[in-house]
């Protein structure tokens, strides 16, 4: 229905070109791997504690594997993994060891490039004017441990949208520059998971520092390769040893399995127009007969990025701030002119995120902005799984 | 523009005018002359009630006048109700200005249709503006306005003054009240009194979306190629630079990509409902 406003943009991959995927080039020569114990990742967190960054990485908090400041491995949720399914999360003891053994949790990195609220600034009264007060925040330096694929491509995403476009959030463009990412690719996938048929992952193909393969067998060890310059130099300061042919082929069987394990897909294969075609059917009313409009798809999504401000001034009337707070297109008064909401329904709300995620994000970002994480099945309370309504809609564009 | 995001920039108002019961047209100064700056007629600024809010409103004044900025505010809710309320030495923030232009400059040589439905003539008053100054440059003009009563009308002195400069003015209201002796009914009734002939025509059009998309529809059925008719759209916007998302219609953001787009961008997504 768009089809002729459409001003087709240059499709620009999100990902980084610097890498291969895989333990070999392309003309086969090896990659540099290189091996550490678990010993080995406590000496990495410290290294990264002693260069200055914050690290964060997956903590137990809440019942859920969330993302928060970790100083040593103590701090992960090793022994940990997590069981999803539509609507359904629960957390459950492995039989070994592994620090990573688990998928994604309720939040996303964009929590810390893209905080849920920040003062853009404040404004001092001054006679009929007012002007600007306060220091701007400085960003802080990040180093994120145990950024899987779907997560990286969703950070490269989001860098389209708030970094690479034309007017660029400095906020997160300092916090993004200044972040050091060390990626773990998966070795197990939960039954939400969708990554390897939305071309995301199980591998993190770059836009990484360091990348981390957590393998069991034949010991509990990390298999390590550098994507940066800084990663390189952060591999450089701990003790490793050359990764042996059976580790790499470990973390390579555990990649694979992970692909292997992921029950749900995606027929991405005219997906954008599909969805776009089905701008009027009868199937978004059927879904809002389930969808509580509750937003909860939107900001568990790594890559949702719309927000509200709020303008508020003190007591006195004299101070004045702007407070910027993630917002949804399934929130009431999110599309508000003066002559009311144009999106009253849910299912209007609906299709406009679905749509906007699968389709016209081609239009704007010149890629898809779903990587298949499965956060909106897991997180969504009545088990609405954007997968199956993919597939509904298929089915009723074939009638 | 401020390299803070969404930092507004201190302006002094310099004169109100009240155009009706419910509308106010601001004059505004840059306190600080390095905060002054240009515009294309159709854009928009976010102007900032201190500690209200703030509101993406249209430029209605000349873009060739430096140093000052005029835009026309309906009260319609908090924010535009304290910039409406905004007294002469009174401070508003202002950032922009955003958007698309209406391509007047480069339609040149045609004639020219200018269509308006209430607050929507705002926006095109910098369109009239720089025909009148370059009047020589275009063939016949007319102005269609109409609202919903004669005393929502505005500029109402100003209408009739731009027919010293050939240019015909039509104005309609949809229920008369006594004392009108003009036309009654939509605007689209107007099109077939204006002396120009859709057939080679450009036309600019701004009101209700239903408004615009009827004299869209009327333009083109006479003839009017549908890439010379040009619309401007609204929707809820808080940031007005593509990040906050809110705007979206379909696959076009309305601060950066509009607000003022060619019809056919416009009209296979304004005929589906709660998009």
């Amino acid at each position: 229905m768009f089809s002729m406003g459409r001003r087709d943009k240059a499709v620009t991959s999100h990902k980084f070109k610097d890498r291969i995927p895989g333990f070999v080039t392309e003309e086969g020569t090896k990659i540099d791997t290189r091996t550490f114990s678990l010993r080995g990742l406590d000496q990495l967190i410290q290294t990264l504690l002693d260069h200055g960054y914050q690290c964060i990485g997956p903590v137990v908090r809440d019942g859920v594997i969330a993302y928060d400041k970790v100083s040593s491995t103590a701090d992960l949720p090793q022994g940990w993994t997590d069981e999803q399914s539509p609507g359904h999360y629960r957390l459950r003891k492995r039989e070994d060891d592994a620090c990573f053994g688990f998928v994604v949790g309720p939040h996303s990195w964009k929590r810390f490039l893209y905080p849920p609220e920040r003062r853009l600034w404040q404004l001092q009264k001054q006679g009929q004017s007012f002007v600007r007060v306060g220091e701007p925040e400085v960003a802080p330096r990040y180093a994120f441990l145990g950024v899987k694929a779907c997560e990286l491509a969703a950070i490269g995403i989001q860098d389209q949208v708030l970094k690479d476009g034309p007017v660029p959030d400095p906020d997160y463009t300092q916090r993004r520059d200044n972040a050091l990412i060390i990626a773990v690719n998966c070795t197990e996938s939960a039954e939400t998971c969708f990554c390897a048929s939305m071309k995301t992952g199980p591998e993190a193909a770059g836009g990484f520092d360091l990348v981390l393969t957590e393998i069991l067998e034949p010991k509990h060890a990390f298999v390590a390769q550098a994507g940066s310059e800084r990663g390189r130099e952060i591999l450089d300061a701990l003790q490793t040893a050359e990764a042996s042919e059976s580790q790499i082929e470990s973390a390579r069987a555990g990649i694979a399995s992970a692909a292997d394990g992921q029950t749900r897909t995606v027929d991405t294969d005219g997906l954008r127009e599909l969805i776009e075609r089905a701008s009027e059917s009868i199937h978004w009313g059927e879904i809002e007969e389930r969808c509580l409009s509750c937003a909860n798809c939107t900001l568990s999504c790594p890559t949702c990025f719309c927000s509200d401000v709020e303008d508020s001034t003190d007591l006195t009337g004299e101070h004045a701030e702007r407070w910027r707070r993630w917002d949804s297109c399934f929130n009431r008064g999110f599309s508000f002119v003066a002559g009311g909401e144009i999106r009253h329904s849910t299912a209007s709300r609906y299709r406009q995120w679905m749509t906007h995620k699968l389709s016209t994000w081609h239009d704007q970002f010149g890629s898809s902005g779903c990587v298949g994480c499965g956060r909106c099945i897991t997180w969504c309370p009545v088990g609405i799984d954007i997968t199956e309504e993919i597939q509904q809609f298929r089915l009723r564009d074939q009638l | 523009m401020s390299t803070e995001l969404l930092m507004p920039q201190p302006w002094v108002v310099q004169k109100t005018e009240r155009e009706n019961e419910d509308v106010v047209t601001l004059t505004l100064a840059p306190e600080s002359s390095d905060h002054g700056f240009s515009f294309l007629p159709g854009q928009f600024n976010m102007l900032y009630a201190f500690g209200v809010g703030e509101s993406a409103i249209s430029i209605s004044g000349d873009a060739t006048t430096n140093g000052s900025m005029v835009h026309t505010i309906r009260d319609v809710g908090a924010v535009t109700h304290a910039l409406s309320a905004a007294h002469v030495g009174d401070v508003i923030g202002i950032r922009g200005p955003y958007g698309s232009e209406w391509p007047i400059a480069s339609h040149t040589g045609r004639d020219i249709l200018v269509v308006a439905g209430g607050i929507g003539l705002a926006p095109l008053r910098p369109v009239v503006y720089h025909i009148i100054e370059n009047r020589h440059k275009y063939k016949d003009v007319a102005v269609l306005y109409g609202s919903r009563e004669p005393k929502d009308l505005l500029f109402r002195a100003e209408l009739e003054s731009w027919k010293d400069h050939n240019i015909q003015v039509e104005a309609t209201v949809d229920n008369a009240t006594p004392g009108w002796t003009r036309h009654i009914g939509v605007v689209t009734t107007l099109i077939r009194r204006a002396k120009v002939e859709p057939r080679g025509a450009a036309a600019f059009v701004c009101g209700p979306e239903i408004m615009m998309r009827f004299t869209a529809s009327e333009l083109t059925g006479r003839g009017m190629n549908p890439d010379d008719v040009f619309i401007s759209m609204e929707r809820n916007m808080k940031c007005a630079v593509g990040l906050c998302g809110r705007c979206q219609l379909g696959p076009e953001f309305i601060c950066k990509d509009g607000p003022v787009f060619p019809w056919p961008r416009m009209s296979p997504v304004m005929t589906i409902r709660e998009l």
